[in-house]
């Protein structure tokens, strides 16, 4: 075993040797196409409908399938993604010290991050928000109802302090059950510990789906924090941030121009609406813009189709979590999604 | 002495025998005194009723079989979750068609310490050889492959509990021979050697495991030029052996402080000179003293190995936690950890009775 062990350091410094084309000097993509593989920072595996591992052992989840679309926009190849698994802690000094191109791990984008850390969020792929998850039989149609409520929560996160300030604003009492896990809180409201349980509206619909009986539990429609997750990058390379920012622009715009995984090779070649052409490469030169193929965006919504589908695969009605879209809508549906114009 | 503590089990006869000394036993040991009937009652009565009220969870309704949460009954165990994902919980991401390869490689590792613990087989000189120096070098050729025929596994797919028991007897039998030389040169009368020694153990004992496995993920891609990949698996090794070492260090100093002077005086007045004083007085007596102080740190050891997913590695714990984060899986927190639970405990309570015996042996050995 010592043998292994001196083999396996040999291996690594050999391997620190030969590849040594620069992350940090700026240049993201040229360091991606020379490596040949894009690096995402997900999860350990361990956040619901983000970054999990299947029964196989492969990666799945909105995340995953995200980073796997910017392989395809940058490479040409959804397979060429090497999945760095991150614990939070780790994560942003990770992406900073170049060990990984993106950071997909469930981030929430805010001041004090976006501004101290040197990196940059390329736009939010989920709104989450606060809220609260009741029995069905208490028969609470909002969070407002819940005067004199116990209300499990975790201990130390800004999920209390929020939890704290919604009730103080709303002039309401209420009594918090600390817990130190998703899933002991989880454990806590299963077992009529608390009368609510209240987290990000994702971390509360996978909770839902843990329970014995989900169909017994419900998510209130009140949403009281701001938690936009989105894909974080190095501040030092525009270039790569508008690559990561249009990648999921294009997603968002196949949902409003009804491109699909299945039609989306279909429509590359039959559809006659101008902007569609335009994405899709069939006119103008809107690859060359960014840097990548002309056929760019068509192999991003081949990869992880347009926004709706990719949603409904990994958070709504088809995986085992069914949380509704809410805020994660297109504008014209009464969300927040909307993507600038190809042009 | 030794006859009289090993002839009973082995040589015990008929079961008749055997059913009127538990009596007794049970007599004098459960049942003397009032208060020991009570106690002894009431201790049966709650095991009895801890088991009627897990087993039906445990066992009797449980689940055995099943792709998903969906197919297990909702009120009950769902060890399908944990047969389902058996393969990934022991070999990680190790591609199924090789997972021979890891197979073979603790076979024989399994054999060759079978020949060397066990007092009846012959031919110890000729595992122990294979265990030090053609071992590490085939289980790595066969792990990682890339050389005749074998297909390449990189090591970012090793994981699972095959991992575990790799990082544990990787960081063990490495740190060994270097906590050796450390708890000499500790004691040695070279002032540079001494207080070299004494700083390593001091720095690297003083810091925690998680700190170290930290500065590998975060300060040492500054430390390289940009673009540097490091293999998380080797960084793992290495910073456990750092760690260990200081640890087992102090395990030898305090058994080298148990041997009376005597002995090296002795040496040296029949002609020993250091190194021959070290080889066949000194460390022999003092490995044989030290033998719990090094099961107890091995076992730590082996459960620290769980800090590794801070470099990305799934070992057993964190496999399974990601495992029972998986949307088809979600809700089966307990199931994941009562397995995770069984193994170590396994692990550590086998190594446990191994150094117990090893113990009983050695004894023997010196009053024989």
């Amino acid at each position: 075993m010592k043998k292994l062990t001196i083999v396996l350091a040999a291996l690594a410094f050999a391997g620190a040797a030969t590849n040594t084309a620069g992350a940090a000097d700026g240049d993201t993509v040229k360091a991606i196409k020379a490596r040949g593989e894009l690096l995402c920072g997900v999860s350990t595996g361990v956040s619901t409908g983000m970054s999990t591992l299947d029964n196989q052992g492969n990666w799945k989840g909105m995340e995953v399938e995200f980073c796997r679309g910017l392989a395809a926009a940058v490479l040409g190849d959804p397979s060429k993604v090497k999945f760095v698994p991150l614990e939070f802690r780790v994560a942003f000094t990770t992406l900073q010290s170049g060990a990984a191109d993106i950071l997909a791990r469930t981030a929430t984008w805010s001041y004090s991050r976006d501004t101290s850390l040197n990196l940059d969020w390329a736009g939010v792929y989920m709104y989450d928000g606060q809220g609260f998850m009741v029995a069905k039989k208490l028969g609470a149609k909002s969070g407002k109802e819940l005067n004199g409520a116990s209300i499990c929560v975790s201990a130390g996160t800004t999920s209390e302090l929020n939890l704290a300030d919604y009730f103080r604003a709303n002039n309401l009492k209420f009594t918090a059950i600390t817990g130190s896990t998703r899933e002991q809180n989880q454990q806590n409201l299963e077992a009529g510990r608390c009368d609510a349980y209240s987290n990000e509206r994702g971390g509360l619909a996978a909770s839902r789906t843990a329970m014995k009986n989900p169909d017994d539990w419900v998510i209130l429609p009140d949403v009281f924090s701001k938690e936009p997750l989105g894909p974080t990058v190095r501040q030092d390379d525009a270039r790569f941030r508008d690559i990561v920012a249009w990648t999921l622009n294009i997603i968002v715009a196949a949902e409003e121009f009804g491109i699909t995984r299945a039609n989306v090779s279909e429509l590359t070649k039959t559809s006659t609406n101008p902007e569609v052409q335009r994405m899709l490469g069939k006119s103008g030169e809107f690859g060359k813009m960014l840097g990548l193929e002309q056929d760019w965006a068509a192999k991003v919504i081949a990869t992880t189709g347009n926004y709706a589908e990719l949603y409904d695969r990994n958070l709504g009605n088809g995986s085992p979590i069914k949380l509704e879209r809410g805020l994660n809508s297109l504008w014209s549906n009464g969300g927040l999604l909307y993507s600038p114009p190809f042009r | 002495m030794s006859t009289i503590a090993n002839s009973n089990p082995t040589d015990g006869g008929p079961s008749r025998y055997h059913a009127r000394s538990l009596v007794i036993w049970a007599r004098t040991n459960l049942f003397a005194r009032p208060i020991d009937v009570i106690l002894t009652s009431g201790i049966a009565l709650a095991a009895v009723a801890l088991i009627w009220a897990v087993l039906p969870w445990a066992i009797l309704d449980a689940t055995w079989q099943g792709s998903s949460r969906a197919d297990c009954r909702p009120d009950a165990a769902c060890w399908a979750f944990i047969i389902n994902r058996s393969g990934q919980f022991i070999y990680g991401f190790y591609p199924a068609t090789e997972r021979w390869r890891v197979d073979l490689v603790f076979l024989a590792f399994a054999a060759a310490l079978l020949v060397l613990l066990n007092r009846r087989l012959a031919g110890k000189q000729v595992a122990a050889a294979f265990l030090i120096l053609v071992f590490p070098f085939l289980s790595f050729v066969l792990l990682h492959g890339g050389i005749g025929g074998l297909p390449r596994v990189t090591t970012e797919k090793w994981g699972g509990l095959s991992l575990t028991i790799l990082l544990g007897v990787a960081g063990i039998v490495v740190s060994f021979p270097i906590a050796i030389v450390l708890a000499l040169g500790r004691q040695s009368e070279m002032p540079v050697l001494r207080w070299a020694s004494v700083g390593y153990i001091e720095i690297c004992r003083g810091l925690p495991l998680i700190a170290v496995l930290f500065m590998a993920r975060i300060l040492l891609p500054y430390a390289f030029p940009p673009g540097t990949e490091f293999d998380p698996l080797a960084l793992a090794v290495v910073g456990i052996i750092l760690f260990e070492s200081a640890y087992l260090a102090e395990v030898f100093r305090g058994g080298l402080q148990a041997i009376p002077k005597g002995q090296a005086e002795a040496a040296s007045a029949i002609g020993f000179g250091y190194w021959r004083t070290a080889i066949y007085i000194t460390l022999p007596q003092m490995l044989r003293m030290v033998v719990p102080g090094i099961v107890n740190n091995a076992i730590a050891l082996l459960k620290n190995t769980t800090l590794v997913v801070i470099l990305g590695l799934f070992e057993v714990l964190n496999i399974v936690a990601a495992g029972a984060a998986d949307p088809d899986w979600l809700g089966l927190h307990a199931e994941g950890y009562i397995f995770v639970g069984l193994v170590f405990w396994t692990l550590c309570f086998g190594m446990s009775r191994y150094s117990q015996r090893l113990e009983r042996d050695m004894r023997s050995a010196e009053r024989a």
